[in-house]
């Protein structure tokens, strides 16, 4: 898979549907996730060391908006913003949304994305790539910290989210979540 | 300013025709207030056969002169005949060798007097000292150093009872590689690159797609576009302990060249006005002392901007 | 046949897992710091990360050598003194350097410590290799790779000390540790800095239906937008020399060598490298994997598979670059 990945854009019923969604809950639970997993892996400052004080601008340009993170160690910061309300940022990093959550997860490699020109990145051109290099080195599971962002309620979620995202993830093509070890060897 | 110094000319690094090369030296030997001289192909093995023939003359006439002769070395050597050809070199036991490649320590025995060439990697105090100890006794220090290591070793070879050198003037060594980039443009293999590189005795400039001056390409070798200068800035330099400093022929009046840097030594004049002369001689040329003094190689640091930063 | 073995690149802790999981023999890295070669933001490893990483390698039978090789700064070489003693005390199975003085410092000072020589150190010719062996007790020698393989062969059967050549990743088109192009252009370089071509000094820019790559005050490459984007760096620019415009120096491609695997063997290369510290985990994975299926199948004299990892390179080419005489 890795000698030719399939990068999936969101189908577009779905991104039409996601149009009107409402912002705010969608930043309150990122916010949760975000902080939760940088509770947990401090070594991810060290790697970013000052670029942590930077906003980015993650651009999945198959969804109709983007994240802008601010990874400061005290207070970070994940907001959805429509696309034309970005405001200013440090470095850019876009491409579908599948190609972004498929470095996270250790599916692609950053660099053969940037060859292929399925990711662009634009501004910081360092800091971005700090971050590159911190996120491949934490290991996340963006599904993983989703189930611990519910708290109380993780043992009710986390069989659900279980069975449902490896069915999601075949049917939506979208590596969502952390690329196990032996995958990639089948 | 403090002390003596020195002007050493570097080795020829471009491939001029053997009749301008023979004609070059024996008006070096002349003219031209320099101290050592420098000679000996450097950069390709296929030019060497060329030289052999003039080289001793050329020897002979500089040192009749009064000048101190140095063999320089190859400064890549992977093939056979390269390193027959180092070999073959370091049995010349009347010279002192220059070492451009560390190889040439195989070929000459511990405690000979050496000269170390800028493209030999000495970039702090352990190996200036191991060098010292094999018998360095003039250091070209690499031409992208920054002035505060230059300080730093020039103190150590002042104690180490060696010469400090840096480049002061001509287009800086940047690379060397086994791939010929003049065979590369013209479309010929480097086995039969009949020579292209001799058709450009400065270099051939190499432009960036917006048409910025960037580099210059000679053979396997990559140099800068600007030509090095510490012209203006040979008293800061002395005073951190440099005392020898490194001309490098260019197809230009070299013996005006050394005669700027010589008055400069010799305090006949400003650093300013020698620059602007050096300027006039060489009226297409851009110049850089940006590793030295700037932040980056290709910049020229003017002195008052320096002490403002 | 004992299959060769495979070095391979960490950045990364994780890097490191990934690459012992995926068949490594050997993986090497290096500390967040000047001291080594690949000194990009948010890759290598603090002190701590070493430490337990040896652990975690030694305990799954792969070996860990440190890269200390930059070139130690005038006035200050502590650090990288630092960095050799350390890796001792961490149980490094080598440390690979390129600088006269610090190899002279490791003999001297941790003489149990095995050296190898590096990349950066450029050492083309039995000669060479010979004065390093015997002045610095130096047991392994990693290749330019300027060298074709008949060169590497007749320079294996002149000297006592081990060969390590470069097999997969990013290629230098100049002789390693003797380049400042970077620093020409940025002020920082491999040798003095660790980076090429940083990356604090590479911008892109989208001008109309081009991609503009510059680096400082140079730009070093204008693509298509629908072409493969180049790496940032600096030799592999298109440029124009006289009538020529292109890549003056080297195309954008990667090294790609595992169809030579069975000559390096027979060419006596004791160890095959593969570069890629400042890639993903993923890429290391993927790369170590194939990489590990094709020794195998030389061990056992089956062919081996060409052009597998095409999508993870420079240019999306591959090249046997140097290792085939007609690139010179």
């Amino acid at each position: 898979m890795q000698t030719s990945p399939n990068i999936v854009a969101v189908p577009a019923p779905v991104r039409l549907l996601m149009r009107p969604l409402p912002l705010l809950p969608l930043r309150l639970m990122l916010e949760r996730l975000v902080s939760g997993l940088i509770r947990r892996r401090p070594g991810l400052f060290l790697r970013l060391d000052h670029h942590a004080e930077k906003v980015f601008l993650i651009d999945p340009t198959d969804l109709p908006f983007v994240f802008r993170l601010k990874p400061d160690p005290e207070h970070p910061s994940v907001e959805p913003l429509r696309r034309e309300r970005a405001g200013a940022w440090d470095g850019r990093i876009a491409g579908p949304l599948g190609a972004l959550m498929g470095m996270i997860h250790g599916t692609f490699d950053g660099d053969a994305l940037f060859f292929s020109r399925d990711i662009i990145i634009e501004g910081d051109t360092e800091a971005v790539l700090a971050l590159r290099n911190a996120l491949d080195d934490a290991e996340i599971d963006l599904m993983e910290e989703a189930a611990i962002a519910f708290g109380p309620f993780r043992p009710a979620i986390e069989p659900f989210l279980r069975n449902v995202t490896p069915v999601a993830a075949r049917i939506t093509g979208l590596p969502l979540s952390r690329s196990d070890e032996n995958e990639v060897f089948t | 300013m403090a002390g003596q110094a020195l002007l050493k000319l570097g080795p020829v690094l471009f491939n001029w025709p053997v009749e301008k090369w023979a004609d070059f030296y024996a008006r070096i030997a002349d003219e031209a207030p320099v101290d050592r001289v420098c000679l000996g192909e450097v950069v390709c093995s296929k030019r060497l056969p060329f030289y052999n023939d003039v080289i001793s003359e050329a020897v002979e006439r500089l040192e009749a002169a009064g000048k101190e002769v140095v063999l320089s070395s190859l400064a890549l050597i992977t093939l056979p005949r390269e390193r027959k050809a180092g070999a073959g070199l370091a049995k010349d036991e009347e010279h002192v060798i220059e070492v451009n490649d560390l190889t040439m320590l195989r070929y000459l025995e511990p405690g000979r007097k050496i000269a170390v060439g800028p493209l030999v990697n000495v970039y702090n105090e352990g190996t200036l000292s191991w060098l010292a100890g094999r018998g360095a006794k003039h250091v070209c220090l690499p031409p992208e150093l920054p002035i505060a290591s230059v300080e730093s070793l020039a103190k150590a070879g002042s104690a180490l009872d060696l010469d400090t050198e840096v480049w002061a003037f001509g287009r800086v060594p940047l690379a060397i590689s086994g791939r010929c980039y003049h065979a590369r443009i013209h479309k010929v293999s480097k086995d039969s690159c009949q020579f292209v590189c001799g058709l450009d005795a400065d270099g051939l400039p190499v432009k960036t797609l917006d048409g910025g001056d960037f580099l210059a390409i000679n053979g396997v070798q990559t140099l800068s576009f600007a030509y090095g200068s510490a012209l203006g800035e040979l008293d800061i330099l002395m005073q951190a302990g440099v005392n020898s400093f490194r001309l490098s022929p260019h197809d230009c009046d070299m013996v005006a060249v050394a005669e700027l840097y010589r008055q400069r030594l010799d305090r006949k004049i400003s650093g300013d006005e020698a620059q602007a002369k050096l300027a006039e001689l060489l009226p297409e040329a851009e110049f850089a002392n940006g590793f030295l003094f700037g932040d980056y190689g290709a910049e020229m640091v003017k002195k008052a901007e320096r002490q403002v930063a | 046949m004992k299959p060769l073995e495979l070095v391979c690149p960490a950045g990364t802790p994780a890097a490191l897992r990934a690459a012992v999981e995926a068949g490594a023999d050997t993986v090497y890295c290096g500390f967040r710091d000047e001291t080594n070669a690949r000194n990009f933001p948010g890759l290598n490893f603090s002190r701590a990360e070493m430490e337990e990483s040896i652990d975690y390698a030694h305990r799954r039978g792969s070996k860990v050598l440190v890269a200390i090789n930059t070139f130690p700064r005038a006035g200050a070489p502590e650090l990288w003194r630092a960095a050799v003693d350390d890796a001792a005390r961490f149980g490094a199975d080598a440390v690979i350097l390129a600088d006269v003085g610090l190899l002279d410092y490791a003999a001297n000072h941790q003489p149990g410590l095995r050296r190898h020589l590096s990349v950066q150190a450029a050492a083309a010719n039995p000669d060479a290799i010979n004065f390093y062996a015997e002045t610095f007790g130096v047991r392994r020698v990693v290749l330019p790779r300027v060298l074709t393989v008949q060169e590497i062969a007749a320079i294996n059967r002149e000297i006592e000390c081990e060969t390590e050549v470069f097999v997969f990743g990013g290629l230098c088109v100049m002789a390693e540790g003797r380049c400042a192009l970077s620093a020409y252009a940025t002020g920082r370089s491999p040798n003095m800095n660790g980076a090429c071509s940083p990356a604090s000094h590479v911008h892109y820019k989208e001008e109309g239906s081009e991609l503009v790559c510059g680096l400082g005050d140079f730009t070093i490459n204008r693509v298509k937008k629908d072409a493969p984007a180049p790496y940032p760096t600096l030799c592999k620019g298109c440029f124009q020399a006289g009538d020529y415009q292109g890549h003056v120096f080297e195309d954008p491609a990667s090294l790609d060598a595992a169809t030579l695997i069975t000559e390096f063997a027979s060419a006596g290369v004791t160890a095959l490298k593969i570069e890629g510290r400042q890639r993903s985990r993923s890429y290391t994975k993927t790369v170590v994997h194939t990489f590990r299926k094709a020794v195998e199948a030389q061990a056992k004299g089956l062919p081996i598979m060409a052009n597998e990892l095409q999508r993870l390179t420079e240019g999306q080419t591959t090249t046997s670059g140097a290792y085939s005489k007609t690139w010179r």
